[in-house]
C-alpha cells in the first residue's frame, strides 16, 4: 500500500468505526515511515471531523460516534508514545468532569471522543468531581481548557461553585472555562461566568479551538 | 404489592396484577426551548395542550417537571400543579430535583402524589422521606448512589435492599415505594438494556416491588426511536416493570403497552383492548359519515 492508500484506508475504517483495521494500519503506517503526526492529521483527525459534522446533521448516531472514537482511540494509544518521542504539538490539553452531584457520563464522554478526535489530549476526572477535585487536577494537569458536565438543574449550580473555587485558588486566569450538558444553555453559560458552552459534542469542538485560538493570540500580541 | 396513589377524586393502583400505569413524560422544559423560555416569563398555557394530549393518548397519570434554569422551580411547579388539577382528574407524579420544589409540589396537590425522586444516597434520603411521611405520599427511589449509577444488576439489588431499609424505617410502608430500576440508552452501551430488564426482574422476584422508569432513555441518540420504545415496554412489562415514565401520546407506544397488558393477562378477556378499537370504530365511521355528509 502506498501511503496515501493507507491515508485514505485509515480514514474510511475510522469513519466506520473498525477498531481491528484502523490499529492494524496504523502500525502498517508506521511500518512504512510514515510519521506518527501524518496519520494523526491526515487520516484519524479528518476523518473524526466527518463524523462529528454528520452527527451534526444527524446522519450518524451516538452508536456510530462512540465506535469511531474507540477505533480512533486504539489507534491513539498506539501512536501517543511515538508522537511524545517526535514533540508533536496536540492541539491542546482538556480536562473534563461531571460536576459534585451528577452521575451522568454519556454526553460528557461523546465529548471526551470528539475532542480526542480533533487532537486534543483529553484528562477526564470522572463523575462526581468535587470543587476541591478540580482546583487539584487544574494544578497538577495544567489543563488549557477546564470542561464541566451536568445533567440535572440541581446540580448546574455546581458550575458557579467550581468557577468560585478556581478563582479563589488563583487559577482562573490559567484556564478556559467550557460548561453543558443537557440542562445547560448559552445564558446559564453566561450568568455562571464560563467562556463557553456548546449544545452538542461537535460544536463543543469547534468552541474549544475557538477560544484556544482567541487565548493563543492574546498572549502572543 | 399495590402503590396506591390519588387526585382530589380518582384513585389509581399500580401493581404486579394491574393493567400498566402508563405517566405521561411530556410535561417537562428540558430539550423544549420554546416552553423554558414561556415557563421562564410566567406563561404556562402550553400546559393546556400537553395534558389534552396525553389524556387523550391514554396516560393513567402525569409527571410533572419544571426544571427550568434561572427560575423559582417551587413557585413554577406549585402553580403548574395547581393548573393541571383543574384541567385533569389524573393523579400526578411531581417530578423535581429540588427538595424545596418537591416540597412545594406536595404542598399544592390535591390527593396523594407518586414523588419523582430519591436516589439511595442516605444524605438525600435523609431529606426526602421525611417529606413524603409526612405528606402520605409514595416514593420513586433510584438505586443509585455517591459512587455513581452502577453498572451491575448486583449493585443496583444491594442499593434498592438500602433503600427498602431506610424507607421502612422512616415508617413508610413498602407499597409506597416505587424502584426505579434505572434505563439508559442502549445506543451508549449495548448491554444497558438487558442489565435493566435484569434489574426489574430481580426486584419482581425478591421483593415483588412496583417499578417505573424513564422509558425513553433507552433510544437515546438513535434513529427511528418510537419503534425501540414500543418495543422495549413489553419486554419490561414481562419482566416486572408495573409503570413507566414516557411518551403517551404516540399512539405506536401505547398501543404497545396495552398489548402487553392482554397477552400478559392483565386485560382479562381484551375487555379494554376490544373497547379501545370500538371507540376508534365508532369515531372512524362518525368522520366517514360526516366526510359524506358535506
Amino acid at each position: 500500500m502506498t501511503h496515501d492508500e493507507i491515508l485514505k484506508a485509515l480514514f474510511d475504517e475510522t469513519l466506520v468505526g473498525n477498531a481491528p483495521e484502523v490499529l492494524r494500519l496504523t502500525q502498517l503506517g508506521i511500518e512504512e515511515g510514515m510519521t506518527p503526526s501524518s496519520i494523526l492529521f491526515d487520516a484519524l483527525i479528518p476523518s473524526l471531523e466527518e463524523v462529528g459534522a454528520r452527527f451534526e446533521r444527524g446522519d450518524f448516531f451516538v452508536p456510530e460516534m462512540l465506535i469511531s472514537g474507540k477505533a480512533m482511540s486504539g489507534a491513539l494509544n498506539f501512536l501517543r508514545p511515538l508522537l511524545a518521542l517526535t514533540g508533536a504539538q496536540t492541539v491542546g490539553t482538556f480536562l473534563m468532569g461531571t460536576v459534585k452531584g451528577d452521575v451522568h457520563d454519556i454526553g460528557k464522554n461523546l465529548v471526551n471522543i470528539m475532542l480526542e478526535g480533533a487532537g486534543f489530549e483529553v484528562i477526564d476526572i470522572g463523575v462526581q468531581v468535587a470543587p476541591e477535585k478540580f482546583v487539584a487536577a487544574i494544578q497538577e494537569h495544567k489543563p488549557d481548557i477546564v470542561g464541566m458536565s451536568a445533567f440535572l438543574t440541581t446540580t448546574m449550580p455546581m458550575f458557579k461553585v467550581n468557577i468560585h473555587e478556581i478563582t479563589k485558588a488563583g487559577l482562573r486566569d490559567q484556564v478556559i472555562i467550557m460548561v453543558g450538558g443537557a440542562p445547560v444553555t448559552q445564558e446559564y453559560a453566561d450568568v455562571v461566568g464560563a467562556d463557553g458552552f456548546a449544545a452538542d459534542a461537535s460544536t463543543a469542538v469547534r468552541v474549544a479551538k475557538d477560544l484556544i485560538q482567541k487565548r493563543r493570540a492574546l498572549v502572543t500580541f | 404489592m399495590h402503590t396506591i396513589v390519588k387526585s382530589a377524586t380518582r384513585s389509581l393502583t399500580i401493581g404486579h396484577d394491574q393493567p400498566f400505569c402508563i405517566i405521561g413524560e411530556r410535561i417537562n422544559p428540558t430539550g423544549r426551548k420554546k416552553f423554558q423560555e414561556q415557563l421562564r416569563a410566567g406563561d404556562l398555557s402550553a400546559i393546556n395542550k400537553d395534558v389534552a394530549d396525553q389524556v387523550a393518548g391514554g396516560c393513567n397519570m402525569l409527571d410533572v417537571n419544571m426544571g427550568v434554569p434561572l427560575t423559582d422551580e417551587p413557585v413554577l411547579l406549585a402553580k403548574a400543579i395547581k393548573l393541571i388539577q383543574t384541567l385533569t382528574d389524573l393523579p400526578i407524579c411531581i417530578d423535581s430535583s429540588i427538595i424545596e420544589a418537591l416540597q412545594a409540589g406536595l404542598e399544592a396537590y390535591e390527593g396523594k402524589a407518586l414523588v419523582n425522586s430519591v436516589t439511595g444516597e442516605d444524605e438525600r434520603m435523609e431529606i426526602v422521606l421525611p417529606l413524603i411521611k409526612r405528606h402520605g405520599a409514595a416514593i420513586i427511589a433510584l438505586p443509585n448512589d455517591e459512587t455513581g449509577i452502577p453498572a451491575t444488576v448486583d449493585e443496583r439489588l444491594i442499593i434498592t435492599e438500602k433503600i427498602m431499609r431506610t424507607v421502612e424505617k422512616h415508617g413508610i410502608s413498602l407499597d409506597n415505594l416505587v424502584i426505579d430500576p434505572l434505563a439508559m440508552t442502549v445506543g451508549a452501551d449495548p448491554e444497558a438494556v438487558k442489565i435493566t430488564l435484569e434489574t426489574i426482574y430481580q426486584i419482581r422476584q425478591r421483593w415483588g416491588l412496583n417499578m417505573t422508569l424513564g422509558a425513553s432513555n433507552i433510544s437515546f441518540g438513535l434513529p427511528h426511536r418510537h419503534a425501540l420504545n414500543a418495543a422495549f415496554l413489553p419486554a419490561a412489562m414481562s419482566a416486572g416493570l408495573t409503570s413507566a415514565v414516557m411518551d403517551g401520546r404516540t399512539a405506536q407506544i401505547v398501543d404497545a403497552v396495552r398489548a402487553g397488558d392482554l397477552l400478559l393477562g392483565l386485560d382479562p378477556w381484551g375487555g379494554n383492548w376490544i373497547s379501545k378499537f370500538r371507540a376508534a370504530q365508532l369515531a372512524q365511521a362518525a368522520a366517514t359519515a360526516e366526510a359524506q355528509h358535506q
